[in-house]
């Protein structure tokens, strides 16, 4: 039986991960260039090849490339013939890896092979978001992504739950973690007083509130339980980290209709996680959380209810890189590159979408 | 969990796949959806999660336009996902709806694909100027006459299908009250006599810019009595895709059609299309893919598929044993993003006995088809009005 038996649930674990650098700027490479290595590696890991894979799904979009079929050209780095069963969401990798999960629940494939990609150094990021807004309402006045989470932090000062020095001090906190991180584009010994003494950029925002603008690729590989290549993984010492739950949620698109100071859709989502895992949140080692902005850390924490003993982004999370499309997946992989050491052993995932974490996606992570 | 079948309850489409200068993005998709919701007998809070799908969010210049459109179509407090797979995504999106079925995590679920042409230039859209690539301005119509052309000189075909494959679509267009185009007077002169656009392919050999919206609500077995009408099930679905350009691709009749087509066959233990199924509703986008498709899909020999065409096999209205497009096809209507979801649905519409003026009599099995990209996209699933 390939059924957990508390959920209903077909197991699935992440068995390979690989992750380019995380740089400011990648002037040489295009897409498919910086994804095909990573692609090599994680099935080098994983102990697999291509025509081993079911099923590709990847996300990116197409106004971050600047022209409309982005991901057409990324299947040349998945090989020619025979032909792939691949699709794709104009959305973060992370959604990508959950319609993956999903045809695995629906036992249509044990396989997958799930990337994101995206050069956001090509345009202005914050910019190309403000037309992911209501095209009549609220795009036509070009409100910038980072100017949207300021008044998202405004909100949150305005409860008095934080102060500015809190958002430093996740900075601070981001960047120390991020020195063991090999693919960081931010790392260091930074501290909270020299960072408030930086300008705001749309206040209360300073730039290192704001996760860096990123070129990058990443690429995950999941297999559901009987198809698990236990022989090749144990060879390559990986520890396949199993997905006990994954769900989603959205909420209202116009900010003025949303709690912007909590995250209503994360709650709803860890809830069905959490009933799907069994897995309660003071059981949780550690989280990868997708926050863009230094607040929203804090908002996720409280929506989650993560106390002062879960470690929240030991990888540095988004504010250390940012591969637009690929942070939310990122967060699963860099969970299970933490779990390798085998010291620790559950992990919280988090990815999200749209303007002020209008959508939010949670898995539960736990190592063989 | 994987014996989950898969039921279409309900189906929505727009009254109409013309330009709708007045209607916002939210309104169109929301149309729709309250169509599909009323064939289903259901309400938004019956609806467990959303999947949309779209082509090329240049099209209507909303990026990523989920996080808008989630609240017109009660996507709230619900997981949403947004699918793109280029022209078949319409077709993948549907089946991406018909795993969360199947995946036994969720009981029925709203599918909505739309496309906007009006908002903005297709052709433009997809002609960008890349880095690092080369400038490839020739639009859909520019990038398969060629393939038209080798497919024209392969079979030795006479040089009027494209136009005839024109006209009988557009005469069953006029028997759907949702097509773009009504055409009440097009004959083979019309077709022949009009502007030629990308050589061999004329301006009525071509589908129109269409705005429109089509969605489906799918239940699990358990919930398929609860629509007002009987429902579709999905017997087989799959999605194959290839890179554009490699030394040993075959254009005319792709390797990722001919594994799809094999693979979905299979899971319907079909062995001979054009006997076993009763109509097929197939991305036909410009005329001379009727007959290209008829040979990749199986419906005849390499070389012969024109035939059919020329026979009037496809055609409904000459009693074709094969009926290919009975709603007018892409041909007559192409909100793109929409157009693969709107094969699907009108294959499900068919053996569900719902094609009111377009019904294929008996129909029982029905092949509903989409492709996108440079012929490397493929979506393709076979619906019957009895369960798997």
């Amino acid at each position: 039986m390939t059924a957990n038996l508390k959920s209903g649930l077909r197991e699935v674990a992440i068995i390979g991960y690989a992750q380019s650098p995380q740089v400011r700027q990648e002037r040489v490479l295009n897409e498919v260039e910086m994804l095909m290595p990573e692609i090599n590696k994680a099935l080098a890991e994983a102990g697999l090849t291509m025509d081993e894979i079911d099923f590709v799904c990847s996300g990116s979009c197409d106004y971050i490339a600047g022209g409309a079929f982005s991901f057409v050209g990324a299947v040349d780095a998945l090989g020619a013939t025979p032909c792939k069963m691949e699709s794709h969401v104009e959305m973060d990798a992370a959604w990508a890896l959950y319609e993956a999960w999903i045809k695995i629940q629906a036992g249509e494939i044990k396989t997958a092979l799930i990337y994101g990609f995206g050069k956001s150094s090509v345009g202005e990021l914050p910019d190309v978001l403000s037309q992911q807004l209501d095209p009549y309402y609220l795009a036509p006045l070009w409100p910038d992504s980072i100017s949207l989470a300021a008044l998202q932090a405004s909100l949150l000062l305005q409860s008095g739950r934080y102060n500015e020095r809190d958002f430093a001090n996740v900075v601070v906190d981001s960047r120390r973690k991020a020195k063991a991180n090999n693919n960081a584009q931010l790392a260091g010994d930074v501290n909270a007083a020299d960072l408030l003494a930086a300008p705001y950029i749309a206040s209360p925002l300073r730039r290192h509130d704001c996760c860096p603008i990123t070129d990058g690729a990443s690429v995950l590989i999941i297999s559901e339980k009987s198809a698990i290549p236990n022989a090749a993984l144990a060879a390559n010492g990986v520890r396949p980290v199993m997905i006990r739950g994954m769900d989603h949620r959205m909420e209202v698109h116009q900010l003025g209709l949303r709690t912007l100071d909590d995250s209503l859709s994360t709650k709803q989502a860890f809830a069905q996680v959490g009933s799907q895992s069994g897995i309660a949140v003071g059981q949780y080692d550690f989280a990868e959380l997708y926050a863009p902005f230094s607040p929203q850390t804090l908002i996720l924490k409280d929506a989650l209810g993560l106390g002062d003993k879960v470690d929240i982004n030991p990888s540095g999370g988004p504010l250390a890189g940012h591969i637009m499309m690929s942070a939310g997946l990122d967060r699963f992989g860099m969970s299970y590159r933490a779990m390798q050491s085998g010291s620790a052993n559950t992990a919280l995932c988090h990815a999200t979408s749209g303007p002020c974490l209008q959508h939010n996606l949670i898995a539960a992570l736990e190592a063989c | 969990m994987s014996n989950n079948h898969v039921a279409i309850t309900g189906i929505g489409q727009t009254e109409r796949y013309r330009t709708k200068l007045t209607c916002s993005l939210a309104g169109l998709v929301r149309e729709a959806a309250l169509n599909a919701l009323a064939d289903a007998n259901c309400s938004w809070d019956d609806i467990d999660a959303l999947i949309i799908g779209k082509a090329p969010d240049m099209f209507e210049g909303v990026v990523m336009p989920e996080s808008y459109l989630a609240e017109a179509l009660g996507g709230v407090n619900k997981p949403v996902l947004r699918v793109h797979t280029a022209g078949s995504v319409g077709g993948s999106t549907a089946i991406v709806a018909a795993n969360h079925i199947k995946s036994g995590l969720f009981k029925r679920v709203l599918t909505v694909a739309f496309e906007k042409q009006s908002e903005s230039n297709a052709h433009w859209a997809l002609s960008p100027s890349m880095p690092f690539r080369p400038h490839f301005n020739s639009g859909a119509g520019g990038m398969f006459a060629p393939v038209i052309r080798e497919y024209m000189r392969r079979s030795g075909a006479p040089d009027d299908i494209g136009c005839q494959v024109a006209v009988k679509d557009r005469k069953h267009a006029l028997r759907n009250p949702h097509a773009h185009l009504h055409l009440p007077d097009i004959d083979l002169d019309t077709v022949k006599n009009s502007p030629m656009l990308w050589e061999p392919t004329r301006f009525l050999e071509s589908c129109p810019s269409s705005d429109g919206a089509c969605a489906m609500v799918l239940t699990c077995e358990a919930l398929a009595d609860s629509g007002s009408h009987k429902p579709a099930w999905v017997h087989a679905m799959a999605m194959r895709s290839e890179p554009s350009f490699y030394p040993w691709r075959e254009e005319v009749n792709p390797h990722a059609s001919r594994e799809c087509a094999k693979d979905l066959y299979a899971q319907a233990g079909i062995k001979n299309p054009r006997k076993e199924l009763d109509m097929a509703e197939v991305y036909v986008p410009f005329s001379w893919f009727e007959p290209i498709w008829l040979e990749s899909l199986g419906f005849a020999e390499e070389g012969q598929g024109w035939k059919l065409t020329q026979d009037g096999s496809t055609s409904l209205d000459e009693n074709g044993d094969i009926p290919w497009n009975c709603s007018g096809g892409v041909l007559s209507s192409n909100p793109i993003g929409a157009s693969g979801m709107i094969r699907f649905a009108e294959a499900a519409l068919q053996v569900r006995g719902m094609a009111e003026q377009r019904q294929v009599d008996g129909a029982k099995k029905a092949l509903g088809h989409a492709y996108g990209g440079h012929s490397q996209f493929f979506a393709m699933w076979i619906v019957g009005a009895e369960k798997p």
